[in-house]
């Protein structure tokens, strides 16, 4: 008989699963949020996943709400039982508050997890449909964690360090928690420290400089060149069009000791002019991909409308074909943006004078043993938010412009 | 392109297209060119070249000035030694002239048989011919004159002497060597480069393509919050690299990481694991001695982490455009969630799970980035391309770590032909 297909074996696989992944999550949160010791005892929280589990098979609800309320509290009082009174070990008394509330919340998740993983099984042999479904459930909620968790903690890390100082980072590593009493001024000391200290202003403003520049010779290069090869019958089109991709495979890196000598030797290497031609020439090629793809969905007829009304190609491109393709403009704007904040080769290998670092130059400057850790920490920190912001800002153009025309690494 | 038509019968229109076309595409062409292109001929050039660093600064003649006796006094003798010296350890300087501006009422009193003296309007030339001058050769040109007015220091500044000279610039000279390429090929290390290589793009590439399946799978269910989740799932790849490679560096540091104070803290490890630091762990399984790249690993997966939500991007696309009547048609036939997703899904996304996979493999080949920021190509995570800055610019040997790039640009050679022949036309 198959053990996998049967209801009561579901629910006690999903009882155990859940229940230990989340106490031991909390376990997690827990030191990392109190910076007190715990021991991991998983068993009392197995013994009661199972038997939610088992519940949760057994017993089908009416009123999803008072069900919901009722087994959460169900869940805490078995947890509470199982483990003798201590459900984070003898550290954590379960009278002091935060203990109470974070078993609350353990078993809520615990509940709800079951709850919603085991859903319409029922005891006995179930159908291969029924089987996976449940199976599939399980996946999804554990898969959904896993992406969410490996997403978020280096974040995390590096907004938390980030508000540190350097001694009560080694005195435990493990306390990630803002100490909201400090003060602000403690709390930001690295930032106040890296703007005052190590002129940070100057560096953003030197990344922006070159980001915007990099994004405006970029659209006035590709603009018209993806027109014409969207628009234009010329010879080599096809040919041009599909080669163009291949440029965008060179790596930066075989580029990399060419441009180094030649720029040496005309003195543009430690020059913030020589970033603003090396980059664009990166972008340009997808940029031209992703906007030809763009003008080629125009319909014709609007250009040979100009063209009947007299206007020249170049008044066709500027008074009709740019403001139809705005949203796509934009993307390809945001995302080479993206990519000149982010670049760090060439920046790192041509930039020697501090006054025009780029943030990436700035803060691989600071990787050294001297400057304290939460100080990288507050740099990248500096480095990441503009781009998030402007990411999740236009999130949807970038998602459809990505991918309809590249797949840049 | 217009096949019916007979060619002589391009009409004024056609051309003045074509024209306008070129001259649209002739700015892009030209930074292509410039930027691109010639590099990576001047690539192939220098790889052939013995070149180093240093040999960047172009060799140069260095002319000082000294002056002896009282300048004040007219009618003194005043002595002036010119010393000069090759910069360049390396080359020879050819033809080399130099000249220097003497005051007017300055008077040359005896000149050496390759000097000369030139009469301006408002001053004296006073010029050498020193033709050729060795590596590290120097020398030295004494000169004395007289003056009936006092003199002044100021008129004597080094900025007015000039010089011209003739030299070999190493990168744009014709000397030539093969000592790069069986440098790079003879090294010890070249094999276990090219091993890491490709174990890091391999397994780069197809754990990003799969974790990235594995999340479009999950996110193409509607639940409350998933525009957000999308949003933070792309966080990974849009942040800067520097940023969040030296978050994983710290996150996993080896005395003071949260990872590792956790792991000793929850009993799993008995102490703290130099994670990007540790070539190899060794530890037997079932009584087999299994031989564990420590930081190899540890970069592939910071690898997977940062690019698995491009393919996630992708394969999520390629899927919400399956009609979702298919999937109602196969729930009516009683197929299994399993069924669907293999008979269904796989089949729809499996051409640009193709096309991710060829692409990815190339970017990953070429990453370099990551490696650097997280190992610094050591403990055994130098791959191809780390190895081109360990060359050229850590051992400071420009034409070695040309060479590399070569062998680079030909494994991409080959990777691009397998790319175009491949790819399916639907997908690009």
């Amino acid at each position: 008989m198959a053990i996998w297909r049967s209801g009561v074996f579901g629910g006690l696989l999903a009882g155990a699963i859940w229940s230990t992944l989340w106490y031991t999550l909390s376990c997690v949160a827990l030191i990392v949020g109190s910076g007190s010791s715990i021991n991991l005892e998983i068993g009392p929280a197995l013994i009661t996943g199972m038997l939610i589990g088992l519940l949760n098979v057994m017993y089908k609800p009416i009123n999803v709400k008072i069900y919901f309320i009722v087994g959460t509290l169900f869940t805490l009082f078995l947890l509470i039982l199982c483990s003798f009174g201590q459900p984070f070990g003898s550290q954590l008394p379960i009278n002091d508050w935060h203990t109470m509330i974070s078993t609350l919340i353990v078993s809520a998740l615990i509940f709800y997890s079951i709850y919603c993983t085991v859903g319409s099984l029922t005891a006995g042999l179930l159908t291969r449909y029924f089987a996976e479904a449940f199976y599939t459930r399980l996946i999804w909620g554990l898969g959904l964690i896993f992406f969410i968790l490996i997403v978020t903690i280096p974040f995390y890390v590096m907004i938390m360090t980030s508000f540190k100082n350097q001694r009560s980072l080694l005195k435990n590593p493990l306390d990630l928690s803002i100490d909201f009493s400090a003060g602000p001024e403690k709390l930001f000391n690295s930032y106040i420290e890296l703007f005052v200290k190590y002129d940070f202003l100057t560096l953003l403003l030197n990344s922006a400089f070159v980001s915007v520049v990099t994004v405006l010779i970029t659209l006035l290069f590709s603009i018209p060149g993806a027109y014409a090869v969207a628009k234009l019958r010329f010879p080599a089109r096809e040919w041009l069009s599909s080669s163009v991709l291949l440029i965008y495979l060179i790596p930066a890196i075989i580029l990399v000791i060419p441009l180094y000598s030649v720029f040496s030797q005309l003195g543009l290497r430690n020059t913030l002019f020589g970033l603003c031609i090396v980059y664009p020439a990166t972008t340009i090629p997808v940029a031209l991909y992703m906007l030809r793809g763009y003008f080629a969905g125009l319909p014709s007829e609007l250009d040979d409308a100009g063209l009947m009304d007299g206007l020249t190609r170049w008044q066709i491109i500027i008074k009709i074909s740019i403001p139809l393709a705005i949203p796509a403009i934009a993307s390809v704007a945001l995302y080479v943006f993206m990519i000149a904040w982010n670049e760090f080769l060439f920046a790192f290998m041509f930039l020697d004078d501090i006054k025009i670092f780029t943030l990436s130059r700035g803060i691989v400057s600071l990787d050294s043993t001297e400057v304290p850790r939460q100080h990288l920490m507050a740099a990248s920190v500096v480095a990441t938010v503009p781009v998030l912001f402007i990411f999740l800002w236009f999130e949807k153009f970038l998602v459809s412009g990505l991918t309809s025309g590249s797949v840049k690494g | 392109m217009e096949s019916g038509k007979p060619k002589n019968s391009e009409g004024i229109l056609a051309r003045r297209e074509k024209k306008l076309a070129f001259l649209l595409l002739s700015p892009t062409f030209l930074l292509v060119v410039g930027i691109v292109l010639f590099p990576l001929f001047a690539n192939f050039w220098i790889s052939f070249k013995p070149i180093s660093l240093a040999d960047l600064r172009p060799p140069t003649i260095l002319v000082k000035e000294r002056i002896k006796g009282k300048l004040e006094q007219p009618g003194e003798i005043i002595r002036i030694e010119y010393r000069y010296r090759n910069s360049s350890m390396k080359y020879p300087l050819a033809d080399v002239v130099f000249e220097d501006k003497l005051p007017k009422s300055v008077e040359v009193l005896d000149i050496s048989q390759n000097c000369s003296v030139e009469e301006l309007s408002d001053a004296k030339i006073f010029k050498c011919v020193l033709g050729n001058i060795a590596p590290k050769g120097r020398g030295k040109i004494t000169l004395n004159i007289f003056a009936e007015v006092p003199l002044k220091k100021g008129n004597f500044s080094l900025s007015d002497i000039q010089s011209d000279f003739k030299t070999t610039n190493v990168l744009t000279s014709f000397e030539f060597t093969v000592k790069n390429y069986l440098k790079v090929f003879s090294a010890s290390e070249f094999i276990e480069v090219l091993k890491i290589t490709i174990y890091y793009t391999f397994f780069g590439t197809a754990g990003a393509l799969i974790l990235g399946l594995f999340a479009a799978q999950i996110m193409q269910k509607a639940f409350l919050g998933r525009a957000f989740v999308r949003g933070i799932l792309l966080f990974p790849y849009v942040a800067p690299v520097i940023a969040v490679a030296f978050s994983w560096v710290i996150l996993f540091d080896p005395f003071s990481g949260p990872v590792n104070a956790m792991l000793i803290e929850l009993g799993i490890s008995e102490k703290s694991i130099n994670f990007f630091g540790k070539r190899i762990t060794s530890f037997s399984f079932f009584g087999l001695e299994i031989n564990f790249p420590v930081a190899l690993s540890m970069v592939i997966l910071f690898e997977i982490w940062r690019y698995f939500p491009l393919s996630f991007l992708f394969i999520l696309a390629r899927m919400q455009s399956i009609p979702s009547d298919l999937y109602e048609a196969a729930e009516m036939d009683g197929a299994t969630p399993f069924q669907q997703f293999w008979f269904l899904s796989i089949p729809h996304i499996i051409g640009i799970l193709a096309v991710l996979f060829l692409l990815r493999f190339i970017w990953t080949f070429n990453k370099f980035d990551d490696i650097f920021l997280l190992t610094g190509g050591n403990a055994g995570t130098r791959t191809l391309t780390v190895n081109v800055y360990e060359q050229a610019f850590a051992i400071s040997n420009l034409g070695a770590g040309a060479a590399v790039a070569v062998v680079i640009f030909m494994f991409l050679l080959i990777f691009s032909i397998i790319f175009i022949k491949f790819t399916p036309r639907d997908e690009g």
